[in-house]
């Protein structure tokens, strides 16, 4: 896509918890696109701050879940005079089809805070063209 | 409020409750900068010196301007979103485009002395206040 609008702020959606967590702290939802390709799915992720190292990406039972961890420590003793955004640590998961993956054949890339993740269709789950009679 | 992070429990906590008391605050008031064009920006106190910090997450570092004059930075910038032509989407919720933004600040500036670190799509610009703005403190005789 080539840019020819301006960009706007999207506002940090916060991740609204099944459970009650133990610890206060905010958590957010990053922005996520996902498209299909003929081989693979792909679950593109917005979160910056976070490092290859902190980005946690599990498979079970069919779901996908995405945790990533910003180093806030290098915040320590500053003082915010202004702020526009809160920083704070990024989770997400999603249902996929069942069977449709090869769980084990999931990569995974992070660059400039975006975490791209390909998920390659399993020989079963791929496309099947219905022909028109 | 310094911020110190003694209890790693709620420190995380307590930091994001900073962070949001100081949400809008006026100290852009008294300038030509608006509030909420991209990227968002956060301005931290560091000793004399100011450290702003912007998020614009999937910017490309090459595709990214900075400007610095007398009291005001400019960020400028696209953000591109390639996925070739093939893709079919099931969810599209990040966007793209192209952003440019003058944040005129109360200080004034040391152009020489202003850096910019870009890492993991977020960039911690160093705004050195100019030495002549500085507070100087002053001995009672």
């Amino acid at each position: 896509m080539t840019p020819t609008q301006d960009l706007e702020v999207q506002q940090k959606r916060e991740l609204e918890k099944k459970a009650e967590a133990t610890i206060p702290a905010r958590i957010f939802v990053p922005h996520t696109d996902i498209f299909e390709t003929e081989n693979a799915l792909t679950v593109v992720m917005e979160m910056p701050g976070v490092n290859q190292e902190h980005a946690d990406i599990t498979v079970e039972d069919n779901v996908l879940s995405v945790a990533g961890r910003i180093d806030f420590s290098k915040y320590e003793k500053m003082q915010p005079v202004y702020t526009e955004y809160i920083v704070g640590h990024y989770r997400r998961s999603f249902n996929l089809s069942p069977n449709n993956f090869d769980e084990h054949k999931i990569s995974a890339e992070m660059r400039d805070g975006v975490l791209t993740l390909t998920l390659p269709k399993a020989e079963r789950a791929k496309l099947r063209r219905i022909p028109l009679t | 409020m310094a911020l110190g992070f003694a209890d790693p429990v709620d420190a995380l906590f307590r930091f994001q409750r900073a962070l949001d008391q100081r949400l809008d605050s006026d100290w852009l008031e008294d300038t030509t900068s608006g509030v909420g064009a991209f990227p968002p920006i956060n301005v931290f106190r560091q000793g004399n010196d100011f450290l702003a910090i912007i998020e614009m997450p999937g910017v490309n570092k090459d595709d990214l301007t900075l400007e610095v004059r007398g009291n005001a930075i400019r960020i400028s910038g696209k953000k591109a979103i390639d996925y070739g032509g093939s893709a079919s989407v099931h969810r599209r919720e990040r966007v793209a485009g192209s952003f440019d933004r003058t944040i005129t600040l109360p200080v004034q500036l040391d152009p020489d002395r202003v850096t910019a670190e870009y890492r993991d799509g977020v960039l911690a610009f160093s705004l050195a206040r100019a030495e002549s703005d500085k507070p100087k403190a002053i001995k009672i005789n």
